[in-house]
């Protein structure tokens, strides 16, 4: 029993209710409430990640209960990197918020809040409804921030995202009644026990729950035949706001990670890798996919929003090679693309301000005030996203591409992935080229300034393409024990055996 | 009973797939509300039908599972805010557009739609 696991739900929760009561406080109150609810949860989840790097794991037991009877909530070293990644990116979001995005609705900070709760309890939770729940909190605040500022742009979007994510919540609760049916557990270390238990005549059953999870988490991480609501979503929403869903897909692509390593890994007899052949190439098509989107965007938030899908097609395929290093590299991948994806995001919007009616379209305007910072922006956190050297993607993607061992898949991914950079740094070239440099005369007379906290955030993400480099040999040692961890899933089953306060004494 | 409980869940669900698939905003949100329905049911059977038993373990020789309950107990909690939230949205989509079509004002024949301007489709 480790009650500090509660502090990355808790502290944005109790954030979260205090802002709801604050709508008509000044708003300078909000705004340093807020604040520091979102420092404190980085504090709180870096010592999280210390506390999972001695590679055990730890266990919250709601109300005392012991599991499988109870909910409990699971840290382990990949559980604690998604927490802290989710944090430094809502930390600098938060930040961009301030120069003004926030003031469009009073429930801003309420609502970035209980997302912020909804992410971490779907990153910590060791229970497969419990996950659902999560899910659906993480959703409601999601639907309100998506349409925050309003706009009959975002009505139609957030319609379609809104229908397609209650489609989704009914099949997963669809297939989270197959499961329990069978095994009468949803405890994901029990499931991991019971599940190779299974008798053959239900193992159908059990087959057909599982392969629609895999729906379910792949509709969360927009794969290709469930990932077209992505780009209008994501382009629609306003700037903090879309980079904070940066992290959104990574949940779906967290989901399949922990329950397919553990209740469906390699010890679940029969059932072992379910779904894992129909991830690998699902994956190539939808970078692929990205890439041509990316190609054809008409504007810089478009263009980013299919940076979202590539990311997603890469992470998920080297996921599904199923092996250490792959995994490594997927999660290196993982914190290089959400940091500088959402960068890129908050940069478009800082595009935006200073191009009048041209708005983040890719298009011939007059010249931005700020040209210079703003070009150079974008020339770091395109070089990271494409993956050229010296920036953080060029080294996600060697580990990724050298995680692959010989054979049809490694001509596969490589293929696909190279061809797919080359023709991504073609998207990145056109787009820089037309809006920074294929410019008219004259100024744009009423144009946004830069306030330092937007720039400040801005930058912040987008030099995380430099920063990882730099901690590119500790967060790799990192990331390479979490995958071992994440591949070993027999210590997670003795969180089972956790003592309950108040008992052996 | 178990028939008849599987028939009613299957005609919902069917029902619900059906809606969910028109063009106009109010069918849809019938088709969820009903989807809901049929996965609630769902749910509920999850546990092995058994009447006129109780949940709690040591009271009786046999005994009904309680576990489902509460699982349905919250999906109709969550169901329900997700369906109110759902039929605001519609509406605010209806006011908007002048149109419940899903997606927007519908195109007059040869005319691109006003609101595709964020999208990637033209």
């Amino acid at each position: 029993m480790n009650p500090w696991l509660t502090a990355p739900i808790l502290l944005p929760l109790f954030g979260g209710i205090t802002q709801i009561f604050m709508g008509y406080a000044p708003v300078n109150l909000r705004r340093t409430l807020g604040l520091i609810t979102t420092v404190l949860l980085v504090c709180a989840s870096a010592v999280l990640v210390m506390m999972a790097d001695d590679g055990s794991y730890r266990a919250y037991a709601f109300g005392n209960w012991q599991p499988p009877f109870g909910i409990v909530l699971v840290l382990d070293r990949l559980a604690a990197l998604m927490v802290l990644l989710t944090s430094v990116l809502a930390l600098f979001c938060h930040i961009y918020s301030l120069g003004g995005a926030d003031g469009e609705n009073r429930q801003f900070h309420a609502l970035f809040l209980f997302q912020l709760m909804g992410l971490n309890i779907a990153f910590l939770t060791g229970d497969l409804f419990n996950l659902f729940v999560a899910f659906e909190v993480l959703l409601i605040a999601s639907y309100g921030l998506l349409l925050h500022g309003g706009g009959t742009v975002r009505t139609v979007p957030g319609l379609h995202y809104v229908v397609l994510n209650l489609i989704g919540s009914s099949i997963f609760l669809i297939s989270v009644g197959m499961i329990y049916s069978v095994t009468g557990t949803l405890n994901m270390a029990d499931l991991a026990v019971k599940i190779p238990r299974v008798s053959a005549e239900q193992l159908p059953l059990v087959k057909a729950g599982g392969m629609m999870l895999l729906v379910v988490f792949g509709l969360k991480a927009a794969i290709l035949p469930l990932c077209f609501w992505l780009p209008r979503a994501y382009a629609a929403a306003t700037a903090p706001v879309a980079a904070l869903f940066a992290v959104m897909t990574k949940v779906g692509i967290y989901a399949i990670l922990r329950v397919y390593t553990l209740i469906f890994g390699d010890t679940a007899g029969e059932l072992a890798n379910l779904g894992m052949d129909w991830i690998f190439p699902l994956a190539l098509i939808t970078l692929a996919m990205g890439v041509i989107g990316a190609i054809g965007a008409a504007n810089l938030k478009t263009l980013i929003a299919w940076q979202v899908i590539i990311s997603v097609g890469t992470l998920l395929a080297a996921i599904s090679l199923g092996t250490e290093a792959g995994i490594s590299a997927a999660l290196f991948y993982l914190l290089h693309t959400t940091w500088v994806v959402g960068g890129l995001f908050l940069l478009a919007d800082l595009v935006a301000r200073q191009r009048g009616s041209a708005s983040d379209g890719i298009v011939t305007a007059p010249r931005m005030h700020n040209r210079t910072l703003l070009s150079v922006l974008f020339l770091f956190g395109a070089v990271a996203a494409v993956g050229l050297p010296p920036l953080s993607g060029f080294f996600a993607k060697l580990l990724i591409l050298m995680a692959a061992e010989p054979g049809a898949r490694m001509a596969w991914l490589w293929s696909v992935v190279l061809i797919g950079g080359f023709l991504t740094l073609v998207a990145y070239s056109r787009a820089g080229s037309i809006v920074f440099w294929r410019n008219t005369e004259g100024h744009i007379e009423r144009h946004g300034t830069l306030t330092r906290s937007v720039t400040f955030s801005t930058g912040a993400l987008i030099s995380a393409g430099v920063i990882l480099v730099i901690l590119a040999g500790p967060i790799s040692r990192y990331t390479d024990a979490t995958a071992a961890q994440l591949l070993d899933p027999e210590q997670y089953t003795e969180i089972l055996e956790t003592q309950m306060v108040g008992e052996g004494n | 009973m178990e028939i008849a409980f599987a028939f009613v869940i299957g005609a919902l669900t069917t029902s619900g797939v059906y809606l969910l698939l028109r063009a106009r905003t109010f069918p849809v949100v019938m088709g969820l509300t009903l989807l809901s329905y049929g996965v609630n049911l769902f749910l509920f059977s999850t546990g092995r039908l058994a009447t006129g038993q109780q949940p709690i373990i040591g009271s009786t020789e046999t005994y009904t599972d309680p576990l489902p309950q509460a699982l349905v107990l919250t999906a109709i909690v969550i169901g329900f805010a997700m369906t109110a939230f759902v039929v605001v949205l519609s509406l605010r989509s209806l006011a908007d557009h002048d149109d419940d079509h899903v997606d927007g004002r519908q195109a007059p024949p040869g005319e691109p739609v006003s609101e595709n301007r964020g999208g990637q489709n033209q």
